[in-house]
């Protein structure tokens, strides 16, 4: 299957995500998920969960959250089988 | 010259999507349309044609299915009909403005209720301002030829839309006659591989119908305009480049049958075109000087070769097998605007609809209308509108 790519002359509604393409989000957060690492058990269930991608868990260190995009929806502390995650109000 | 096949409307819909080697085909099941992917079935599981049948739980999720595969780079098929397209509709709108190449059938069936399989061209209408090119054949040999062309004018860059095909169920889609499939060589020769303007395969990131600011959104529909406009130019090029293939002269937007020296000018679209063609030389056998303009492609809507035919006639009428219910029927509304859009002198220009919901219309109902129609222009006495209907026959 051979495909040839040519660019058209006009438009395409196509765009590349990139982080913070609608400025830093953190900004929007009520509530900000705070990690309890002792009890994390590595599942990677708020990881995979999280809608905007910025949360990671290490084997070593456990999960560690980007505040300057997550936006405190509260996803992962709802996922969390055992919560270790819990989501506080911003001052 | 390749072979000789007696086949029927939808076969002939299907030959030419083989012809076209077609990567992918995703369909539901749906009278009238069924036979032409039960043929590509057959053709696939037959080992006679390389690609991968999609089956699907509903028309939505078939053109979803061909869109996806045709982001990622495959040239596609489906072809459905009535309830089936207007429940695809939503995803008929995506692939237009995704700008991206994708060849469908419609084989056209009454919208219920009530229920009802006849064809009219209701189904087919109701696609009007989604951003596809729309054409419809008169024969089965029509019906292939339009369709292998489609899957040139979806990949030419200057149009880069999906383009569908119309036929009428049953009438053409269930009867046979002879269509000449021209050779596999120099179809793949003058069809080239598969083009598009951008790939999501995942190897790269990209994103589709991400948030647009309202200007960037009405200049993607600007676009979308000017390559249904230079989309024009690309099917006459297209059908004249096939015709050397074909064997068979081209004839770009629109037919003109008996139509250059017409001082009356018929306008239709499908199949009964036929029937008019014949009431036409009857016509002329009673010496009315009429003429028949036949719509081959509906979008880009023929504005000025329409109004190169009409500009000279003293009458025009216009049969639609449609209509938008509080106003007329949808190629008449064209034709009309096609015709103003150029000149303030208006011809006598008549809207008859009729044959909706399948009923049929034959070579003798036209000439009774078409010898009623002068008779009104000559004593100026123009019903502009009518709804012709009859029982039997």
């Amino acid at each position: 299957m051979r495909v040839v790519v040519e660019p058209s002359r006009y438009k395409i509604p196509l765009a590349r995500p990139s982080i913070g393409v609608a400025g830093k989000t953190g900004s929007w957060r009520l509530e900000r998920p705070i990690v309890d690492n002792n009890a994390c058990t590595r599942c990677f269930l708020c990881e995979i969960h999280c809608p905007v991608n910025v949360i990671r868990v290490e084997p070593e260190t456990g999960v560690s959250i980007n505040y300057d995009y997550c936006k405190g929806c509260g996803l992962c502390a709802d996922v969390c089988p055992v919560g270790a995650i819990k989501m506080v109000p911003e001052e | 010259m390749g072979l000789k096949l007696v086949l029927t409307g939808n076969y002939s819909i299907a030959y030419a999507a083989k012809m076209a080697r077609v990567n992918v085909v995703a369909a539901y099941p749906i009278t009238p349309q069924t036979s032409i992917v039960e043929k590509l079935a057959e053709l696939i599981e037959g080992g006679e044609l390389d690609a991968v049948m999609i089956r699907v739980e509903s028309e939505h999720s078939a053109l979803a299915a061909c869109f996806g595969a045709a982001l990622a780079g495959a040239r596609v098929f489906t072809a459905t009909s009535s309830q089936g397209l207007l429940y695809m509709h939503e995803m008929v709108h995506w692939a237009s403005r995704a700008r991206i190449p994708i060849v469908m059938g419609i084989v056209t069936r009454t919208l219920g209720p009530p229920w009802n399989i006849w064809p009219d061209h209701t189904d087919y209408m109701d696609q009007r301002d989604t951003g596809w090119v729309m054409s419809f054949a008169v024969d089965n040999q029509e019906a292939f030829d339009l369709t292998l062309q489609a899957f040139k004018i979806s990949e030419d860059p200057r149009v880069y839309l999906p383009v569908m095909v119309g036929i009428e169920g049953f009438i053409l889609g269930h009867t046979t006659m002879p269509v000449e499939i021209p050779d596999q060589s120099a179809v793949d020769e003058w069809l080239g591989p598969r083009r598009q303007p951008y790939v999501i395969d995942g190897s790269d990131h990209l994103a589709l119908g991400n948030l647009a600011s309202p200007e960037d959104t009405e200049e993607f529909f600007m676009d979308i305009q000017n390559a249904m406009e230079e989309a024009k130019k690309v099917i006459a090029e297209v059908d004249e480049e096939y015709s050397k293939i074909a064997g068979r002269p081209s004839m770009g937007l629109v037919e003109c049958f008996k139509c250059e020296d017409a001082k009356y000018l018929a306008v239709s679209m499908g199949a009964w075109s036929g029937d008019l063609k014949e009431a036409i030389l009857q016509l002329r056998d009673e010496g009315f000087d009429v003429g028949l303009a036949r719509i081959r492609y509906y979008r880009p809507f023929p504005a000025e070769q329409l109004y190169e035919r009409a500009r000279g006639a003293k009458g025009v009428v216009v049969f639609d097998r449609a209509i938008s219910f509080g106003s007329a029927g949808p190629i008449f509304l064209d034709t009309l605007a096609s015709i103003a859009r150029y000149s303030r002198k208006t011809p006598y220009v008549k809207n008859v609809v009729a044959g909706l919901g399948g009923v049929n219309i034959t070579s003798e109902d036209f000439s009774k209308i078409i010898r009623k129609f002068v008779e009104e222009v000559e004593s100026d006495a123009l019903v502009p509108f009518e709804w012709y209907h009859r029982r039997g026959g």
